[in-house]
């Protein structure tokens, strides 16, 4: 079944959360995958669920008041959702490895960047204290942090954030996963430094041959790094297709409308921007039909009722949108 | 709100600063409305815990100058750590400077008495990041907005009060049928809306944005930023935008500060700035900025700014940016290098520029 390469298969995915308001779908049955070696992004606004299916992956949904309600996690063949707890232990961090936007939060304040890199090792790996000492050194100099030996005793308050972000790079290299999941990895920091920790990581990536699942609502972003992109909204993914395909050829209004929204250093300045209007969905009372359409400029009366599927536009490149054949005129591309 | 904000002061028509000598003031295109003068503002480092010694001093702002006219938009950029918000709370006087001056409308904020300085502060508005810290929670909408009215004594009665508030409301493009509501009931978007019509309530001549659309998605971004625009357009009001989002700094823009540090590095007219940078720092910036375009992005060539902002508490002596800079020469490390007019209107602090 398994086609060549495939290392995660996400399939119709769905994570509620029961709120004193209701039940909020966070992720509404949410199916993509990601090859061995690639780099796929989840693109979209707070609230579509993008870290909340991350998170699923990695079976750190806090319950109550979340659960995983139904759907398959594959990683290479395996269901995630099957395993037990100490199975579960052992694929988080050595085979899947997560880093996090706010990397001063999660790393522990009171022990030394060195201990908190030895530790994985010496569980995951079953190092000795030494060896674990020589890598953590080795892991330090390959995240471009100079001077390891006395970094390695300082404290996570004593780096800077990029410092902060390059130590848990390195803390999420240390047992050579397969896959990585970066949520949100440079929101954080300021541009040049962004632009620092990501050409880190795609460098990483492509040299140890990792896979990575990155997070993150900036579309520069994605459109630099993504080999295949998927838009969320709303619990769902609504487009996905190559990165090329989404950025020269959205086929869904949101998609569409989140590229025409942000202003372009590329582009000659527009006198005004053109936003989506309206608000997102109140994900308790998501809207009967796509819930997209109330803020759609393209919408039909079947689309109030109707719930689109993602369904093909050509080859690999999908679209949950009733009339997305509609959308490839030139006149809707978001480069004039 | 029927009519433009507040009508010129004659007092401040006065011939005012000289423009030849500031920076980015080169025209005489409008009137400067604000102007701060090699500003600075030094905090101490202390150490111990009962007896707190002064063991050094972070120049958060170092020598800044730069001015604002009348009905244009001053884009204020730069990374964390540059001292555009400590500019901003010197500019509002919520820190006093520990050098330099703040003159609005042709007189230094610091020195005016606690009167006229109240009578000033209604002029000067600010809008905030985050719609959520800055509305207070036990409040309705309709209270939020019309407070200031109440405080200033702008309004006869409650009455009036509400009225006026419901009136700022529409102009801001929400449902007067808000005004019952709390700010926890609202959406971020709806939220910053709420922080503009405060802000406009007491007919302002200049607005500091600070940063008031980086708490919010991106398709919300662009309502409230055309939201900025237009009003602008009909109430001929004066922005200074702090903002980190290069992207959107150009949007808005007429004229753009570039800061670095605590010093500013380049300031010119948006176009100059944008499509022709003269400081290695501004390029740089603009160079780490990814496009939403992934052809453009494969052959885009991705020259990385090595290392970090080096600590306002040790800045590195000469130019502040030499550490990092691609085309630093010996010279750099001896002199701090003026903020120069290097092409008319257009500044920039760098002997290599």
């Amino acid at each position: 079944m398994n086609p060549v390469g495939r290392l995660l298969e996400v399939c119709n995915l769905r994570t509620h959360f029961a709120t004193s308001e209701g039940v909020v779908r966070a992720v509404d049955g949410v199916s993509y995958d990601i090859r061995e070696g690639e780099t796929v992004a989840l693109v979209g606004e707070s609230g579509c669920g993008k870290s909340v299916s991350a998170l699923s992956i990695m079976r750190l949904i806090p319950n109550p008041p979340g659960r995983i309600v139904g759907g398959r996690i594959l990683f290479e063949d395996r269901d995630l959702l099957t395993l037990d707890a100490e199975q579960m232990r052992r694929v988080r961090g050595k085979e899947i490895a997560m880093v996090f936007q706010e990397p001063m939060t999660s790393l522990n304040p009171v022990l030394t960047i060195g201990r908190q890199l030895t530790e994985t090792l010496e569980i995951h790996l079953n190092m000795r204290k030494t060896d674990a000492e020589r890598r953590a050194a080795e892991l330090l100099g390959l995240v471009g942090i100079p001077d390891a030996e006395r970094r390695l005793s300082q404290y996570p308050h004593q780096f800077s954030g990029g410092m902060r972000q390059r130590m848990m790079i390195a803390m999420a290299l240390s047992c050579g996963p397969k896959l990585i999941l970066a949520d949100e990895p440079t929101t954080a920091l300021d541009v040049t430094i962004q632009a620092q920790i990501l050409e880190l990581l795609k460098d990483l990536t492509k040299r140890l041959g990792v896979a990575m699942l990155i997070i993150t609502h900036n579309l520069g972003v994605v459109a630099r790094y993504a080999d295949r992109v998927n838009v969320m909204y709303a619990g769902k993914v609504i487009e996905r297709g190559t990165a090329r395909q989404i950025y020269h050829d959205p086929r869904h209004p949101y998609t569409l409308g989140l590229l025409r929204s942000v202003p372009r250093l590329d582009l000659p300045r527009k006198a005004k921007l053109d936003p989506i209007e309206g608000q997102p969905p109140d994900l308790v009372r998501l809207p009967p039909g796509c819930s997209f359409a109330p803020r759609c400029k393209f919408a039909i009366p079947r689309c109030a009722h109707d719930v689109p599927p993602l369904m093909p536009v050509t080859g690999d490149h999908l679209s949950a949108c009733w009339v997305a054949e509609n959308l490839a005129s030139p006149a809707t591309s978001p480069v004039p | 709100m029927t009519e433009a904000p507040v009508s010129p002061d004659p007092r401040a028509q006065a011939p005012g600063p000289s423009e030849g000598s500031i920076p980015g003031a080169g025209g005489s295109r409008n009137r400067i409305i604000l102007e701060v003068r090699n500003l600075k503002k030094y905090f101490p480092v202390t150490s111990g815990v009962l007896t707190q010694r002064i063991v050094g001093v972070i120049k958060a702002v170092d020598d800044v100058s730069f001015s604002v006219r009348e009905g244009e938009t001053l884009g204020l950029v730069g990374e964390s750590g540059c001292g555009k918000t400590t500019t901003v709370r010197c500019i509002l006087q919520l820190e006093r400077p520990s050098g330099g001056e703040v003159l609005f409308e042709g007189k230094d904020l610091a020195r005016v008495d606690e009167a006229e300085l109240r009578a000033l502060r209604r002029r000067i508005q600010v809008i905030f990041q985050d719609p959520y810290g800055s509305l207070n929670p036990r409040m309705t909408v309709g209270q939020i907005v019309g407070e200031p009215l109440t405080v200033h004594g702008l309004v006869a009665s409650r009455g009036a009060g509400f009225a006026r508030a419901a009136e700022l409301l529409s102009v801001v493009g929400l449902s007067g049928n808000l005004a019952d509501r709390y700010p926890h009931e609202l959406s971020g978007g709806q939220r910053q809306r709420v922080g503009i019509a405060r802000a406009l309530a007491l007919e302002p001549r200049l607005i500091v944005c600070d940063e008031p659309v980086s708490a919010l998605d991106v398709s919300i971004q662009a309502q409230i930023i055309n939201l900025l625009q237009g009003l602008q357009e009909e109430f001929g009001l004066t922005y200074l935008f702090v903002a980190h989002d290069l992207s959107v700094v150009r949007h808005i823009s007429d004229r753009v500060v570039v800061m670095y540090l605590g010093k500013v590095m380049e300031i010119a007219d948006r176009q100059a700035l944008y499509e022709d940078p003269l400081h290695p720092y501004t390029k740089a910036l603009l160079a780490a900025v990814p496009i939403p375009d992934p052809t453009l992005e494969a052959t885009r060539e991705h020259t990385v700014l090595r290392g970090e902002p080096p600590s306002p508490a040790d800045p590195p002596a000469g130019c502040v940016f030499h550490p990092r800079c691609p085309i630093a020469i010996a010279e750099c490390s001896q002199g701090v290098p003026p903020l120069r007019e290097v092409r008319p209107g257009h500044w920039a602090a760098c002997i290599r520029a």
